[in-house]
């Protein structure tokens, strides 16, 4: 699935990147905030959804290739966080949705469970 | 090939940036995706206690033709416990690290599980490295 197409369906906004959200494909999603969990386990191609606004964040998503980070509830990157990720070409999204929430309306965009 | 990277101590925001380097190397040089993969994590896990416990210290990059070596070096205050300190969960960072979603004590563990080999050399009041050993399948 394209992450133009899951950015609607989590009613996101893109923060950084918009550019990129039509072309950039999403393998899956993975939902952390400590950062040593999220290195180990979210694989390439992922989104990340996270309540961590600090500027550290990009650098895992860099490392890891992921394809965007995601803030849930509301959480606003902080400016540093925002320039790191213009300078590293990483998307930025956010949602006013709950990280519960936002994790099963992707669960369900890229599985298709729980469809009537 | 080795190349050396300086690390600050405490400064959150540039940390990661050795690791973002070690990797724009290996992908020039053609290493192989998964084996990228694992350096960074273990690179950037190394990184990070340079930063967090150690006041900063330096990253060198080894390349050979069948390894690729990662080491963190510092004059920090040292291991006291190894074993201790590889037991996942074990952390001793701070409130404010934690509070940034680091030091969950997963660091070293995750460090063991990429690397081919890890050594740790450290003498508490003296400083700590730590070597990453990742055969690369090329010969």
């Amino acid at each position: 699935m394209k992450l133009s197409e899951l950015v609607t369906g989590i009613e996101a906004v893109a923060v950084c990147g918009e550019q990129g959200l039509a072309e950039k494909e999403v393998a899956g999603a993975y939902v952390s905030d400590l950062l040593s969990d999220v290195m180990g386990r979210a694989k390439e191609g992922e989104v990340w959804l996270t309540i961590q606004t600090h500027p550290n964040v990009v650098a895992v998503a860099v490392l890891l290739n992921l394809a965007a980070i995601i803030f849930t509830a509301g959480h606003e990157p902080e400016e540093q966080t925002k320039a790191k990720a213009e300078e590293e070409g990483i998307i930025l999204l956010k949602t006013a949705l709950s990280t519960y929430e936002t994790a099963g309306r992707i669960y369900q965009l890229l599985t298709g469970a729980g469809r009537a | 090939m080795i190349q050396r990277f300086p690390v600050a101590g405490e400064d959150f925001s540039a940390a990661g940036e050795a690791s973002s380097k070690i990797k724009n190397i290996l992908r020039q040089v053609g290493e192989d995706a998964e084996l990228i993969r694992r350096v960074c994590i273990a690179a950037y896990e190394a990184e990070m206690n340079l930063v967090i416990h150690a006041g900063g210290g330096e990253m060198i990059l080894k390349l050979d033709t069948d390894m690729v070596e990662v080491i963190a070096q510092d004059r920090g205050p040292g291991i006291p416990d190894v074993e201790l300190a590889m037991q996942e969960g074990y952390s001793t960072a701070s409130d404010l690290a934690r509070e940034m979603g680091f030091g969950a004590g997963m660091g070293m563990a995750n460090m063991k599980r990429c690397a081919s080999e890890m050594l740790i050399d450290t003498e508490v009041g003296k400083g700590t490295t730590v070597t990453l050993r990742f055969k690369t399948g090329k010969n």
